[in-house]
Protein backbone atom coordinates (compact mmCIF):
# COMPACT_ATOMS: atom_id res chain seq x y z
CA UNK A 1 0.00 0.00 0.00
CA UNK A 2 1.67 3.30 -0.86
CA UNK A 3 2.57 5.82 1.98
CA UNK A 4 -0.72 8.60 2.80
CA UNK A 5 0.74 12.00 2.92
CA UNK A 6 0.93 13.48 6.40
CA UNK A 7 -1.87 16.05 7.36
CA UNK A 8 0.65 18.58 7.08
CA UNK A 9 1.53 17.58 3.87
CA UNK A 10 -1.87 17.88 2.47
CA UNK A 11 -2.03 21.12 4.30
CA UNK A 12 0.50 22.72 2.75
CA UNK A 13 -0.03 20.88 -0.89
CA UNK A 14 -3.08 22.91 -0.93
CA UNK A 15 -2.60 26.07 0.70
CA UNK A 16 0.96 26.70 -1.10
CA UNK A 17 0.30 27.06 -4.78
CA UNK A 18 -1.07 30.22 -7.19
CA UNK A 19 -4.30 29.21 -7.44
CA UNK A 20 -5.36 29.11 -3.25
CA UNK A 21 -3.19 31.97 -2.58
CA UNK A 22 -4.69 34.00 -5.28
CA UNK A 23 -7.89 33.29 -3.46
CA UNK A 24 -6.89 33.82 -0.03
CA UNK A 25 -5.93 37.89 0.37
CA UNK A 26 -2.57 37.88 2.90
CA UNK A 27 -4.01 38.14 6.35
CA UNK A 28 -6.82 35.57 5.24
CA UNK A 29 -6.99 32.57 8.10
CA UNK A 30 -6.90 30.37 5.25
CA UNK A 31 -4.03 31.07 4.26
CA UNK A 32 0.04 29.63 4.97
CA UNK A 33 1.66 31.36 7.44
CA UNK A 34 -1.59 33.15 9.48
CA UNK A 35 -0.18 33.54 12.61
CA UNK A 36 -2.09 34.91 15.81
CA UNK A 37 -0.51 38.06 15.92
CA UNK A 38 -2.03 41.67 15.70
CA UNK A 39 -0.69 42.24 12.44
CA UNK A 40 -2.68 39.44 10.80
CA UNK A 41 -5.86 39.46 13.12
CA UNK A 42 -5.73 42.90 11.69
CA UNK A 43 -5.14 41.82 8.29
CA UNK A 44 -7.65 39.08 8.43
CA UNK A 45 -10.53 41.90 8.73
CA UNK A 46 -9.16 44.14 6.48
CA UNK A 47 -8.27 41.90 3.80
CA UNK A 48 -11.62 40.33 3.84
CA UNK A 49 -15.01 40.81 2.00
CA UNK A 50 -16.43 41.22 5.58
CA UNK A 51 -14.37 44.62 5.82
CA UNK A 52 -17.74 45.94 4.32
CA UNK A 53 -19.14 45.44 6.91
CA UNK A 54 -16.79 45.49 10.12
CA UNK A 55 -14.01 47.49 11.43
CA UNK A 56 -10.79 45.88 11.70
CA UNK A 57 -11.30 46.65 16.16
CA UNK A 58 -14.55 46.83 17.15
CA UNK A 59 -15.50 48.40 21.43
CA UNK A 60 -14.99 45.38 23.95
CA UNK A 61 -18.00 46.70 25.66
CA UNK A 62 -20.20 45.70 22.57
CA UNK A 63 -18.81 41.93 22.34
CA UNK A 64 -20.81 41.79 25.87
CA UNK A 65 -24.03 39.58 24.70
CA UNK A 66 -25.90 42.13 26.80
CA UNK A 67 -25.47 44.72 24.92
CA UNK A 68 -27.17 43.83 21.34
CA UNK A 69 -28.17 40.47 22.13
CA UNK A 70 -27.14 39.91 19.09
CA UNK A 71 -30.78 40.93 17.82
CA UNK A 72 -29.49 43.09 14.63
CA UNK A 73 -27.16 40.09 13.15
CA UNK A 74 -29.74 37.65 13.62
CA UNK A 75 -32.19 39.47 12.29
CA UNK A 76 -30.15 40.24 9.59
CA UNK A 77 -29.15 36.33 9.28
CA UNK A 78 -32.91 35.38 9.09
CA UNK A 79 -32.99 37.64 5.98
CA UNK A 80 -30.29 35.43 4.84
CA UNK A 81 -31.91 32.47 5.67
CA UNK A 82 -35.27 33.66 4.14
CA UNK A 83 -33.70 34.46 0.84
CA UNK A 84 -31.67 30.99 0.60
CA UNK A 85 -35.64 29.20 1.36
CA UNK A 86 -37.26 31.40 -0.62
CA UNK A 87 -35.43 30.72 -3.84
CA UNK A 88 -35.23 26.91 -2.87
CA UNK A 89 -39.05 27.27 -2.73
CA UNK A 90 -39.52 29.50 -6.43
CA UNK A 91 -38.32 26.38 -8.02
CA UNK A 92 -41.19 24.83 -7.54
CA UNK A 93 -43.91 27.80 -7.30
CA UNK A 94 -46.08 29.36 -10.07
CA UNK A 95 -48.15 32.09 -8.93
CA UNK A 96 -50.92 31.29 -10.92
CA UNK A 97 -54.39 31.15 -9.44
CA UNK A 98 -58.08 30.74 -10.93
CA UNK A 99 -60.75 28.20 -11.47
CA UNK A 100 -58.74 25.56 -13.36
CA UNK A 101 -55.63 26.74 -12.89
CA UNK A 102 -55.16 26.73 -9.21
CA UNK A 103 -51.33 25.57 -9.71
CA UNK A 104 -50.07 27.89 -6.63
CA UNK A 105 -52.28 25.58 -3.90
CA UNK A 106 -51.47 22.57 -6.37
CA UNK A 107 -47.65 23.42 -6.00
CA UNK A 108 -47.76 24.29 -2.84
CA UNK A 109 -48.93 20.72 -1.82
CA UNK A 110 -46.67 18.89 -4.22
CA UNK A 111 -43.74 21.01 -2.39
CA UNK A 112 -44.71 19.41 0.68
CA UNK A 113 -45.53 16.14 -0.41
CA UNK A 114 -42.78 14.88 -3.03
CA UNK A 115 -40.16 17.40 -2.98
CA UNK A 116 -36.79 16.49 -0.95
CA UNK A 117 -36.73 18.65 1.96
CA UNK A 118 -40.13 20.69 0.19
CA UNK A 119 -41.74 20.59 3.42
CA UNK A 120 -38.74 21.24 6.19
CA UNK A 121 -37.80 24.09 3.37
CA UNK A 122 -40.93 25.44 3.84
CA UNK A 123 -41.17 25.22 7.35
CA UNK A 124 -38.09 27.14 7.60
CA UNK A 125 -39.12 29.43 5.47
CA UNK A 126 -42.71 30.48 7.18
CA UNK A 127 -41.12 30.37 10.98
CA UNK A 128 -38.12 32.00 10.14
CA UNK A 129 -40.81 34.85 8.38
CA UNK A 130 -42.40 35.22 12.11
CA UNK A 131 -39.08 34.72 13.98
CA UNK A 132 -37.44 38.00 11.88
CA UNK A 133 -40.26 40.36 12.56
CA UNK A 134 -39.86 39.17 16.59
CA UNK A 135 -36.34 39.68 16.43
CA UNK A 136 -37.01 43.22 14.66
CA UNK A 137 -39.15 44.09 16.97
CA UNK A 138 -36.86 43.27 20.04
CA UNK A 139 -33.73 44.85 18.29
CA UNK A 140 -35.91 48.05 17.83
CA UNK A 141 -36.72 47.73 21.55
CA UNK A 142 -32.88 47.17 22.53
CA UNK A 143 -31.91 50.20 20.47
CA UNK A 144 -35.05 52.29 22.33
CA UNK A 145 -34.04 51.42 25.52
CA UNK A 146 -29.69 52.22 25.17
CA UNK A 147 -30.77 55.13 23.86
CA UNK A 148 -28.65 54.35 20.39
CA UNK A 149 -30.95 56.47 18.89
CA UNK A 150 -29.61 59.71 19.94
CA UNK A 151 -27.15 62.16 17.42
CA UNK A 152 -24.79 61.05 15.47
CA UNK A 153 -27.40 57.76 15.05
CA UNK A 154 -30.66 59.87 14.10
CA UNK A 155 -30.69 59.49 10.69
CA UNK A 156 -30.12 55.00 11.12
CA UNK A 157 -32.99 54.85 13.43
CA UNK A 158 -35.33 56.11 11.10
CA UNK A 159 -33.65 53.54 8.40
CA UNK A 160 -34.34 51.23 10.68
CA UNK A 161 -38.29 52.67 11.23
CA UNK A 162 -38.50 51.90 7.33
CA UNK A 163 -37.10 48.32 7.61
CA UNK A 164 -39.61 47.42 10.09
CA UNK A 165 -42.43 48.63 7.66
CA UNK A 166 -40.15 46.45 4.77
CA UNK A 167 -40.10 43.38 6.98
CA UNK A 168 -43.77 43.99 8.10
CA UNK A 169 -44.59 43.96 4.14
CA UNK A 170 -42.30 41.22 3.18
CA UNK A 171 -43.98 38.86 5.53
CA UNK A 172 -47.49 39.98 5.27
CA UNK A 173 -47.21 39.86 1.26
CA UNK A 174 -45.45 36.33 1.50
CA UNK A 175 -48.84 35.19 3.31
CA UNK A 176 -50.93 35.38 0.43
CA UNK A 177 -48.83 33.30 -1.36
CA UNK A 178 -49.88 29.33 -0.35
CA UNK A 179 -53.37 31.12 -1.67
CA UNK A 180 -55.28 29.07 1.29
CA UNK A 181 -58.13 29.98 2.89
CA UNK A 182 -56.15 31.23 5.73
CA UNK A 183 -54.13 33.17 3.19
CA UNK A 184 -56.20 34.97 1.22
CA UNK A 185 -58.95 36.19 4.21
CA UNK A 186 -55.87 37.47 6.27
CA UNK A 187 -55.04 39.64 3.25
CA UNK A 188 -58.13 40.57 2.72
CA UNK A 189 -58.93 41.92 6.03
CA UNK A 190 -55.46 43.64 5.57
CA UNK A 191 -56.28 45.03 1.55
CA UNK A 192 -59.67 46.26 3.57
CA UNK A 193 -58.28 48.63 6.15
CA UNK A 194 -55.94 50.62 3.44
CA UNK A 195 -59.58 50.94 1.78
CA UNK A 196 -60.24 53.10 4.20
CA UNK A 197 -57.05 56.01 3.30
CA UNK A 198 -58.65 59.23 3.11
CA UNK A 199 -59.37 60.53 -0.39
CA UNK A 200 -57.50 57.41 -2.21
CA UNK A 201 -59.41 54.79 -0.53
CA UNK A 202 -60.54 52.62 -3.20
CA UNK A 203 -57.81 53.74 -5.62
CA UNK A 204 -54.99 52.21 -2.99
CA UNK A 205 -57.03 49.05 -2.87
CA UNK A 206 -57.24 48.80 -6.20
CA UNK A 207 -53.49 49.11 -7.04
CA UNK A 208 -52.56 46.65 -4.24
CA UNK A 209 -55.45 44.25 -5.53
CA UNK A 210 -54.63 44.73 -9.20
CA UNK A 211 -58.68 44.64 -9.41
CA UNK A 212 -61.71 45.43 -7.32
CA UNK A 213 -61.37 41.86 -5.26
CA UNK A 214 -58.70 39.56 -4.55
CA UNK A 215 -58.31 37.07 -7.35
CA UNK A 216 -55.45 35.91 -9.45
CA UNK A 217 -54.04 39.39 -10.16
CA UNK A 218 -53.38 40.22 -6.86
CA UNK A 219 -51.55 36.77 -6.29
CA UNK A 220 -49.08 37.60 -9.48
CA UNK A 221 -48.87 41.01 -7.85
CA UNK A 222 -48.20 39.85 -4.38
CA UNK A 223 -45.97 37.07 -5.78
CA UNK A 224 -43.54 39.93 -7.98
CA UNK A 225 -43.81 42.19 -4.45
CA UNK A 226 -42.50 39.45 -2.40
CA UNK A 227 -39.65 37.51 -4.58
CA UNK A 228 -38.95 41.21 -5.92
CA UNK A 229 -39.66 44.61 -5.49
CA UNK A 230 -39.58 44.27 -1.46
CA UNK A 231 -36.62 42.22 -1.08
CA UNK A 232 -34.95 44.75 -3.41
CA UNK A 233 -35.82 47.72 -1.57
CA UNK A 234 -34.61 46.16 1.69
CA UNK A 235 -31.44 45.04 1.00
CA UNK A 236 -30.99 48.80 0.01
CA UNK A 237 -31.92 50.26 3.33
CA UNK A 238 -29.73 47.36 4.62
CA UNK A 239 -26.78 48.75 2.91
CA UNK A 240 -27.45 52.37 4.29
CA UNK A 241 -28.23 50.65 7.81
CA UNK A 242 -25.18 48.73 8.12
CA UNK A 243 -23.16 51.56 6.29
CA UNK A 244 -24.10 54.23 8.76
CA UNK A 245 -23.55 51.83 11.84
CA UNK A 246 -19.68 52.86 11.12
CA UNK A 247 -19.66 56.21 10.08
CA UNK A 248 -21.80 56.83 13.17
CA UNK A 249 -18.75 55.57 15.18
CA UNK A 250 -19.51 51.74 15.24
CA UNK A 251 -21.97 50.83 18.02
CA UNK A 252 -23.02 53.02 20.61
CA UNK A 253 -22.12 53.41 24.29
CA UNK A 254 -20.89 52.15 26.62
CA UNK A 255 -23.69 53.29 28.36
CA UNK B 1 21.03 70.19 0.56
CA UNK B 2 23.47 67.77 -1.98
CA UNK B 3 22.43 64.36 -1.74
CA UNK B 4 23.89 61.79 0.43
CA UNK B 5 26.26 59.76 -1.73
CA UNK B 6 25.80 56.03 -0.90
CA UNK B 7 28.87 54.56 0.13
CA UNK B 8 29.63 51.74 -2.35
CA UNK B 9 31.24 49.08 0.12
CA UNK B 10 28.64 48.65 2.18
CA UNK B 11 26.10 48.63 -0.63
CA UNK B 12 27.83 46.09 -2.31
CA UNK B 13 28.40 44.15 0.42
CA UNK B 14 24.41 44.19 1.67
CA UNK B 15 23.24 43.31 -1.96
CA UNK B 16 25.46 40.26 -1.95
CA UNK B 17 23.58 39.29 0.96
CA UNK B 18 20.34 39.82 -0.75
CA UNK B 19 19.51 42.76 1.25
CA UNK B 20 16.49 44.51 -1.21
CA UNK B 21 18.15 47.38 -3.14
CA UNK B 22 16.04 50.08 -2.01
CA UNK B 23 17.19 48.57 2.12
CA UNK B 24 20.64 48.11 0.57
CA UNK B 25 20.76 51.93 -0.57
CA UNK B 26 19.36 53.74 2.49
CA UNK B 27 21.78 51.68 4.98
CA UNK B 28 24.60 52.75 2.50
CA UNK B 29 23.90 56.41 2.70
CA UNK B 30 23.58 56.03 6.02
CA UNK B 31 27.37 54.70 6.27
CA UNK B 32 28.34 57.50 4.27
CA UNK B 33 27.15 60.19 6.60
CA UNK B 34 28.59 58.05 9.96
CA UNK B 35 32.05 57.82 8.09
CA UNK B 36 31.91 61.92 7.29
CA UNK B 37 30.95 62.45 11.02
CA UNK B 38 34.06 59.94 12.41
CA UNK B 39 35.79 62.10 9.98
CA UNK B 40 34.90 65.64 11.71
CA UNK B 41 35.86 64.12 14.90
CA UNK B 42 31.88 64.22 16.12
CA UNK B 43 30.68 61.23 18.64
CA UNK B 44 27.22 59.74 17.27
CA UNK B 45 25.50 57.63 19.31
CA UNK B 46 23.89 58.92 22.83
CA UNK B 47 25.78 60.43 24.92
CA UNK B 48 26.77 58.56 28.01
CA UNK B 49 25.08 59.81 31.74
CA UNK B 50 28.28 61.50 33.20
CA UNK B 51 28.78 63.27 29.89
CA UNK B 52 24.96 64.68 29.88
CA UNK B 53 25.81 65.51 33.69
CA UNK B 54 28.80 67.71 32.44
CA UNK B 55 26.63 69.71 29.86
CA UNK B 56 24.21 70.69 32.53
CA UNK B 57 26.81 71.88 34.21
CA UNK B 58 27.90 74.07 31.83
CA UNK B 59 25.10 75.09 30.97
CA UNK B 60 24.25 75.96 34.23
CA UNK B 61 27.02 77.92 35.00
CA UNK B 62 26.77 79.79 31.71
CA UNK B 63 22.67 80.78 32.17
CA UNK B 64 22.05 79.71 35.35
CA UNK B 65 23.21 82.53 37.54
CA UNK B 66 23.09 85.52 35.25
CA UNK B 67 20.86 85.92 33.16
CA UNK B 68 17.59 84.37 34.65
CA UNK B 69 17.73 86.98 37.27
CA UNK B 70 16.96 85.81 41.33
CA UNK B 71 14.05 83.73 40.69
CA UNK B 72 16.25 81.51 38.80
CA UNK B 73 19.37 81.67 40.44
CA UNK B 74 17.81 79.76 43.97
CA UNK B 75 15.59 77.73 41.25
CA UNK B 76 18.82 76.11 40.36
CA UNK B 77 20.53 75.80 43.49
CA UNK B 78 17.50 73.90 45.28
CA UNK B 79 17.62 71.73 41.84
CA UNK B 80 18.24 68.34 42.56
CA UNK B 81 21.35 67.52 39.83
CA UNK B 82 20.47 66.02 36.46
CA UNK B 83 17.07 68.01 35.67
CA UNK B 84 15.87 70.57 34.49
CA UNK B 85 13.43 72.80 36.91
CA UNK B 86 10.70 74.60 35.26
CA UNK B 87 13.19 77.82 35.63
CA UNK B 88 15.90 76.70 34.29
CA UNK B 89 13.64 75.46 31.01
CA UNK B 90 12.56 79.13 30.65
CA UNK B 91 15.81 80.36 31.09
CA UNK B 92 17.25 78.21 28.41
CA UNK B 93 14.91 79.18 26.12
CA UNK B 94 15.27 83.00 26.70
CA UNK B 95 19.22 81.98 26.07
CA UNK B 96 17.91 80.16 23.03
CA UNK B 97 16.25 83.41 21.69
CA UNK B 98 19.32 85.35 22.37
CA UNK B 99 17.81 87.72 25.17
CA UNK B 100 21.08 86.86 27.46
CA UNK B 101 23.29 88.59 25.11
CA UNK B 102 21.20 91.84 24.56
CA UNK B 103 20.25 91.04 21.14
CA UNK B 104 16.31 90.87 21.23
CA UNK B 105 14.20 88.04 19.59
CA UNK B 106 12.69 89.04 16.60
CA UNK B 107 8.87 91.21 17.94
CA UNK B 108 10.15 91.09 21.49
CA UNK B 109 11.42 93.38 23.38
CA UNK B 110 15.02 93.09 24.92
CA UNK B 111 13.64 94.19 28.45
CA UNK B 112 10.52 92.08 28.44
CA UNK B 113 9.67 88.96 30.97
CA UNK B 114 8.11 87.50 27.74
CA UNK B 115 10.18 84.69 26.22
CA UNK B 116 7.55 84.79 23.32
CA UNK B 117 5.23 86.93 21.04
CA UNK B 118 1.54 86.34 20.43
CA UNK B 119 0.79 85.98 16.72
CA UNK B 120 -2.75 84.07 17.20
CA UNK B 121 -5.31 82.58 19.51
CA UNK B 122 -5.90 79.24 17.87
CA UNK B 123 -8.10 76.72 19.88
CA UNK B 124 -6.85 73.41 20.47
CA UNK B 125 -8.86 71.53 18.08
CA UNK B 126 -7.41 73.70 15.15
CA UNK B 127 -4.14 72.58 16.10
CA UNK B 128 -4.22 69.12 16.56
CA UNK B 129 -7.83 67.64 15.08
CA UNK B 130 -8.06 64.99 17.53
CA UNK B 131 -11.01 62.98 15.86
CA UNK B 132 -11.04 60.10 18.29
CA UNK B 133 -10.73 58.82 21.27
CA UNK B 134 -8.87 56.37 22.35
CA UNK B 135 -11.39 53.36 23.53
CA UNK B 136 -11.61 50.14 24.82
CA UNK B 137 -11.25 48.22 21.25
CA UNK B 138 -11.00 44.31 20.90
CA UNK B 139 -9.86 42.74 17.07
CA UNK B 140 -13.03 41.86 15.26
CA UNK B 141 -10.94 38.60 14.16
CA UNK B 142 -11.08 36.78 16.17
CA UNK B 143 -13.27 38.26 18.87
CA UNK B 144 -16.86 40.12 16.94
CA UNK B 145 -16.62 37.08 14.41
CA UNK B 146 -16.25 34.40 16.65
CA UNK B 147 -19.51 35.53 18.69
CA UNK B 148 -21.60 36.07 15.55
CA UNK B 149 -20.72 33.12 14.27
CA UNK B 150 -22.12 31.51 17.65
CA UNK B 151 -25.26 32.89 17.62
CA UNK B 152 -25.62 32.40 14.10
CA UNK B 153 -25.08 28.83 14.91
CA UNK B 154 -27.60 29.18 17.99
CA UNK B 155 -30.60 30.63 15.62
CA UNK B 156 -29.87 28.30 13.12
CA UNK B 157 -30.01 25.66 15.54
CA UNK B 158 -33.65 26.39 16.76
CA UNK B 159 -35.12 27.25 13.17
CA UNK B 160 -34.12 23.77 12.09
CA UNK B 161 -35.32 22.28 15.02
CA UNK B 162 -38.88 24.07 15.30
CA UNK B 163 -39.44 23.64 11.42
CA UNK B 164 -38.50 19.84 11.95
CA UNK B 165 -40.46 19.13 14.77
CA UNK B 166 -43.70 21.76 13.82
CA UNK B 167 -45.56 22.17 10.20
CA UNK B 168 -46.59 25.24 8.87
CA UNK B 169 -50.19 26.08 8.13
CA UNK B 170 -51.79 24.99 5.27
CA UNK B 171 -55.70 25.01 4.88
CA UNK B 172 -58.20 24.49 2.11
CA UNK B 173 -58.17 26.15 -0.75
CA UNK B 174 -58.57 29.76 -1.24
CA UNK B 175 -62.78 30.09 -1.48
CA UNK B 176 -63.58 33.89 -2.16
CA UNK B 177 -67.26 32.71 -1.28
CA UNK B 178 -67.20 31.53 2.06
CA UNK B 179 -65.28 33.69 4.36
CA UNK B 180 -63.89 31.27 7.31
CA UNK B 181 -65.65 32.74 10.94
CA UNK B 182 -63.29 34.40 11.94
CA UNK B 183 -61.15 36.05 9.68
CA UNK B 184 -57.85 37.08 11.16
CA UNK B 185 -55.00 39.37 10.03
CA UNK B 186 -51.34 37.55 10.42
CA UNK B 187 -50.54 38.27 14.21
CA UNK B 188 -48.64 41.94 13.86
CA UNK B 189 -51.63 43.03 12.31
CA UNK B 190 -53.93 41.92 15.03
CA UNK B 191 -53.01 44.55 17.52
CA UNK B 192 -54.76 46.74 14.44
CA UNK B 193 -57.76 44.55 14.43
CA UNK B 194 -58.22 44.45 17.46
CA UNK B 195 -58.60 48.40 17.13
CA UNK B 196 -60.79 48.37 14.15
CA UNK B 197 -63.45 47.30 16.86
CA UNK B 198 -62.93 50.35 18.58
CA UNK B 199 -62.62 53.05 16.26
CA UNK B 200 -63.50 53.93 12.49
CA UNK B 201 -61.57 51.61 9.88
CA UNK B 202 -60.27 54.70 8.72
CA UNK B 203 -58.47 55.86 12.49
CA UNK B 204 -57.38 52.17 13.17
CA UNK B 205 -56.09 50.60 9.69
CA UNK B 206 -54.71 53.99 8.39
CA UNK B 207 -54.12 56.67 10.98
CA UNK B 208 -53.29 55.05 13.89
CA UNK B 209 -50.51 53.16 12.14
CA UNK B 210 -49.58 55.86 10.04
CA UNK B 211 -49.08 58.76 13.16
CA UNK B 212 -47.48 55.49 14.81
CA UNK B 213 -44.66 54.80 12.17
CA UNK B 214 -43.59 58.76 12.14
CA UNK B 215 -44.06 59.45 15.54
CA UNK B 216 -41.59 56.18 15.57
CA UNK B 217 -39.32 57.70 13.47
CA UNK B 218 -39.62 61.33 14.94
CA UNK B 219 -38.43 60.03 18.43
CA UNK B 220 -35.04 60.43 17.33
CA UNK B 221 -35.36 63.95 16.49
CA UNK B 222 -37.61 64.79 19.79
CA UNK B 223 -35.87 63.50 22.30
CA UNK B 224 -33.21 66.27 23.13
CA UNK B 225 -31.80 64.68 26.45
CA UNK B 226 -28.70 63.60 25.55
CA UNK B 227 -27.74 61.01 27.91
CA UNK B 228 -27.86 57.34 27.47
CA UNK B 229 -27.81 56.24 30.87
CA UNK B 230 -30.95 54.82 32.14
CA UNK B 231 -31.24 56.85 35.50
CA UNK B 232 -31.38 59.50 33.28
CA UNK B 233 -34.07 58.98 31.16
CA UNK B 234 -36.99 57.83 33.09
CA UNK B 235 -39.27 59.34 30.96
CA UNK B 236 -38.33 58.49 27.54
CA UNK B 237 -38.10 54.83 28.98
CA UNK B 238 -41.22 54.83 30.71
CA UNK B 239 -43.22 55.94 27.83
CA UNK B 240 -41.89 53.65 25.21
CA UNK B 241 -42.66 51.22 27.86
CA UNK B 242 -45.90 52.09 28.38
CA UNK B 243 -46.70 51.82 24.51
CA UNK B 244 -44.89 48.63 24.05
CA UNK B 245 -47.25 46.94 26.96
CA UNK B 246 -50.29 48.61 25.45
CA UNK B 247 -49.40 47.45 22.06
CA UNK B 248 -48.69 43.86 23.42
CA UNK B 249 -52.49 43.89 25.19
CA UNK B 250 -53.66 44.68 21.63
CA UNK B 251 -51.87 42.16 19.68
CA UNK B 252 -52.80 39.34 22.61
CA UNK B 253 -56.11 40.61 22.94
CA UNK B 254 -56.89 40.05 18.71
CA UNK B 255 -54.77 36.76 18.76
CA UNK B 256 -56.45 35.01 21.78
CA UNK B 257 -59.16 36.82 22.59
CA UNK B 258 -61.11 37.20 19.75
CA UNK B 259 -63.63 34.40 18.38
CA UNK B 260 -66.14 33.74 15.91
CA UNK B 261 -67.11 37.11 14.47
CA UNK B 262 -64.29 39.03 16.27
CA UNK B 263 -66.08 38.65 19.06
CA UNK B 264 -64.45 38.60 22.53
CA UNK B 265 -64.22 34.95 23.93
CA UNK B 266 -62.11 33.26 27.21
CA UNK B 267 -59.63 31.05 25.01
CA UNK B 268 -59.81 28.24 27.97
CA UNK B 269 -63.60 27.97 27.59
CA UNK B 270 -63.91 28.78 23.92
CA UNK B 271 -60.43 27.46 22.94
CA UNK B 272 -57.75 29.12 20.74
CA UNK B 273 -58.95 31.08 17.33
CA UNK B 274 -55.29 31.64 16.36
CA UNK B 275 -52.87 30.94 13.08
CA UNK B 276 -49.83 31.48 12.24
C1 LIG C 1 -34.34 44.24 8.81
C2 LIG C 1 -34.21 44.76 9.95
C3 LIG C 1 -32.93 45.19 10.65
C4 LIG C 1 -31.68 44.66 10.56
C5 LIG C 1 -31.23 43.43 9.76
C6 LIG C 1 -30.82 45.46 11.42
C7 LIG C 1 -29.47 45.22 11.63
C8 LIG C 1 -28.70 45.91 12.54
C9 LIG C 1 -27.40 45.49 13.01
C10 LIG C 1 -26.66 44.23 12.58
C11 LIG C 1 -26.97 46.42 13.90
C12 LIG C 1 -25.66 46.36 14.71
C13 LIG C 1 -25.90 46.31 16.20
C14 LIG C 1 -26.87 45.30 16.70
O1 LIG C 1 -26.84 44.13 16.26
O2 LIG C 1 -27.70 45.67 17.54
C15 LIG C 1 -27.96 47.46 13.95
C16 LIG C 1 -27.87 48.62 14.70
C17 LIG C 1 -28.85 49.61 14.75
N1 LIG C 1 -30.16 49.49 14.31
FE1 LIG C 1 -30.83 47.98 13.15
N2 LIG C 1 -31.55 46.47 11.98
C18 LIG C 1 -32.85 46.33 11.54
C19 LIG C 1 -33.94 47.11 11.92
C20 LIG C 1 -33.85 48.21 12.75
C21 LIG C 1 -34.97 48.91 13.31
C22 LIG C 1 -36.43 48.50 13.13
C23 LIG C 1 -34.47 49.98 14.01
C24 LIG C 1 -35.20 51.06 14.78
C25 LIG C 1 -36.35 51.53 14.52
C26 LIG C 1 -33.02 49.94 13.89
C27 LIG C 1 -32.16 50.87 14.40
C28 LIG C 1 -30.82 50.65 14.61
C29 LIG C 1 -29.91 51.59 15.23
C30 LIG C 1 -30.23 53.03 15.69
C31 LIG C 1 -28.67 50.93 15.32
C32 LIG C 1 -27.38 51.47 15.96
C33 LIG C 1 -27.37 50.89 17.36
C34 LIG C 1 -26.13 51.15 18.14
O3 LIG C 1 -25.21 51.81 17.64
O4 LIG C 1 -26.10 50.68 19.31
N3 LIG C 1 -32.69 48.84 13.13
N4 LIG C 1 -29.02 47.12 13.13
Amino acid sequence: MPKLPSWSEIQKNTQDNVIWKSIFRPGSIYRKGYRDTSRDRALAAMNNVLYHLHPVKVKRHGLKLTYTYCLGGLSFFLFVVLTITGIFLMFFYTPAAGAGTELAYADMRNIQASVTFGQLVRNMHRWGAHLMVFTVFLHMARVFYHGAYKPPREFNWVVGVILLTLTLLLSFTGYLLPWDQLAIWAVTVGTEMMGFTPVFGKQVQFVLLGGAVIGPNTLLRWYVLHVLFVPFVTVIFLAVHFWRIRKDGGISGPL
Amino acid sequence: MAEVQIDQATYDALTSQGVPDRIARAKAKAATVRKEKQEQGVEIGPKSADQATKALAEFRENFGGSGGGTATATAVADAPSGRLTPEERAARVRASLGQTNGSPSIGVPADSKHTHRLLALVPPSGIQQVSDKQQDKVYTWPHLLLVEFVALLAMGAVLLVVSYFIDATFRELANPNLTPNPSKAPWYFLGLQELLRYFHPMVAGVTIPGVGLIALGATAYMDKNPSAKPENRKFANMSMTFFMCLWTVFVFAGSFFRGPGFNWVWPWVDGLFFEL
